[in-house]
């Protein structure tokens, strides 16, 4: 077999990749002047066949998310997710900065499928290079004709703007996001409604993240049935793959998807520092389930990582080795939840809090049997019980690495 | 928003873009005096139309608007899992605290630095990192630390 041909990051290396000429001049824009040839519903129809499912953690299905817009709705809203901040996931960061051109490009296919004429770009406050490159691949576009009023003689207008976070990880939900792009604190709200129904302003809006939108260019360039062949039965297409932690090469991989998690960390992350071995393995982000080393051979697809117990996310991938302090990994990655918890609901307010604290005295060596049993007690009056799905996210890794771990926590504790 | 945005059509019109301008005027306000005052929260609420305890109420929220005065440089160090695992998080806040003299949530009496831990920077894969102001510091060791943290004393 040939060696896989990276198609989202094929940019990401050239020199000024993050100019509009560096793009234009390797076929950048050229899948737009397609799309505008197209009926928009001949797009999203293209989309849906490709199978694309959102790379922002919840892998639900981009093109039949858009068919639930209300045709004759008088405003519609594009919303771009460029909040990342899950621990373990850089990999959006990578593409705003170095090719934003591929993901402005599906901005606008996908505004033009769904009839939205206003687009609200979504930026992690902390991101400051990723600021400025949004803001001039925005400019460069409108100078090009491919943003504003007629765009390349189509009739259809599109207006980006860029709005910049402050430092809150609640608002890459996507309802707590647009609760921040109206200015107010990033506070999720309930769904259903979701977003695509009433979103912005009551108006039917479309949340995405930027690694999805990258694939849209690539979609309606090259067919849905060129996509499709790539991947898994449930998977299509190539994703992006984070990987850090133990291993001798970390970075960002593009594969496609249904890669065992073995041939990523082993060929392309290079391998275990050291030569060690495998202790445990978060596959999708922190608010995944941690694997153990036996699971190494799973396909690295939504299917797959489901039936191993656990879930693609991100597409994070986070190695420890056998040097690893599970309580102290996980400790920390709960106390990266209690400190975004927005507060609004008690379970996860209250309990994450509690979590903590035991998870503290145990690392301490002060615990006992009955703290291992508050950490499975609180874990399940909190998974599934709260507002937004982070409450349950945050016991994923608790109630895994317990299970997975047990004897280590055992040791920490006095009978 | 208010009963009078509301057409009878039941479609809200009012226009997006000055409706969401609150966290940029709060950055703007923040970026003059490197702090929001209250003074400064007075001054966005009367220019947007709003109560200042809204303001204050959504700038609060936000870990990067800011009500206390920090330091002319400020230090934050990544305490998230990946720059752990990979020799960071304590280790660089240790490491820093021991050559500037002060710990977490503290600023050198000089008030050149202050140091922080902070949430995943998003630069897992080159961990472990820092962001000091704007700019972000990747796969740090010993010897690139001192020579920033020289840099940095050095300015005037
Ligand atoms: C706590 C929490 C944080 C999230 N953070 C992000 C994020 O930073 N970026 C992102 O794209 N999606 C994030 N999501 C998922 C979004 O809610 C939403 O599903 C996604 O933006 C939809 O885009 P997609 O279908 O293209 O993935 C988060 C979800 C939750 C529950
Ligand atoms: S689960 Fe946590 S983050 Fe989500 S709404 Fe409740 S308090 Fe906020
Ligand atoms: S964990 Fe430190 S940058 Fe992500």
């Amino acid at each position: 077999m040939t060696p896989w041909q990276p198609v989202l990051l094929s940019n990401v290396n050239r020199p000024n990749s993050e100019r509009i000429t560096t793009y234009m001049a390797h076929g950048g824009y050229e899948a737009l002047r397609k799309a505008l040839n197209m009926a928009p519903a001949a797009v999203i129809a293209e989309v849906k066949a490709s199978g694309l499912r959102g790379r922002g953690g919840a892998g639900f299905p981009t093109g039949v998310k858009w068919g639930f817009i209300a045709q004759d709705a008088p405003v519609k809203y594009l919303a771009v997710n460029t909040d990342e901040g899950e621990p373990g996931t850089f990999k959006d960061r990578l593409i705003v900065e170095r090719d934003p051109h591929s993901i402005l490009e599906g901005v606008i296919i996908s505004a033009y499928a769904v009839g939205a004429h206003r687009a609200f770009v979504y930026i992690r406050g902390e991101f400051f290079l990723g600021v400025k490159r949004w803001i001039k691949a925005i400019a460069d576009a409108y100078q090009h004709g491919f943003l504003g009023k007629d765009i390349l003689g189509s009739g259809f207008d599109l207006d980006v703007s860029v709005h910049r976070g402050a430092g809150a990880y609640i608002c890459g939900e996507e309802t707590a996001m647009i609760e921040s792009l109206e200015g107010k604190r990033g506070e999720p709200r309930l769904k259903p409604p979701y977003p695509a129904q009433i979103g912005m302003w009551d108006q039917p809006t479309i949340v995405q993240n930027v690694e999805t939108l990258a694939n849209i260019r690539h979609i309606i360039g090259r067919g849905a049935a060129w996509y499709a062949s790539i991947g898994t039965e449930q998977s299509k297409g190539p994703k992006i793959f984070c990987v850090s932690g133990h291993v001798n090469r970390p970075g960002n991989y593009e594969l496609p998807l249904g890669t065992p998690l073995r041939e990523i960390i082993y060929e392309h992350a290079g391998g275990v520092r050291m030569g060690r071995r495998i202790k445990a393995i978060i596959p999708g982000g922190v608010s995944t389930p941690i694997l153990p080393p036996d699971k190494l051979d799973v396909p690295m697809a939504f299917e797959t990582l489901a039936a191993a117990g656990s879930a693609l996310g991100t597409g994070a991938i986070v190695v420890m080795d056998e040097t690893t302090d599970m309580v102290e990994a996980i400790r920390r990655i709960t106390s990266f939840f209690v400190h975004e918890s927005c507060g609004i609901c008690v379970p996860c307010r209250i309990g994450g809090v509690r979590l903590l604290e035991t998870l503290e005295t145990i690392g301490a060596g002060k615990g006992t049997l009955a703290d291992l049993e508050r950490l499975d007690y609180l874990s399940r009056s909190i998974s599934g019980l709260t507002f937004c799905p982070m409450g349950t996210g945050m016991c994923e890794p608790i109630a895994s690495g317990i299970n997975l771990f047990r004897s280590e926590f055992d040791a920490r504790v006095a009978a | 928003m208010n009963v009078t945005d509301i057409q009878p059509s039941g479609v809200r019109i009012v226009d997006p873009a000055k409706e969401a301008m609150l966290l940029s005027a709060l950055y703007i306000a923040q970026e003059r005096e490197g702090v929001l005052t209250p003074e400064a929260i007075a001054r966005v609420a009367e220019r947007l139309g709003l109560e200042p305890g809204q303001v204050y109420s959504v700038a609060s929220f936000y870990t990067l608007f800011r009500m206390q005065p920090t330091g002319r440089y400020l230090i934050q160090v990544c305490d998230g899992l990946s720059c752990y695992l990979c020799g960071g998080a304590n280790q660089v806040v240790d490491y820093i605290s021991a050559k500037i003299g002060i710990g977490p949530g503290e600023t050198t009496p000089d008030g050149r630095f202050s140091l922080e831990k902070v949430q995943c920077l998003a630069s897992c894969g080159t961990a472990p990192a820092m962001r000091i102001n704007d700019d972000l510091y990747e796969n740090l060791t010993p010897a690139t630390i001192d020579a920033i943290l020289e840099r940095l004393q050095g300015e005037v």
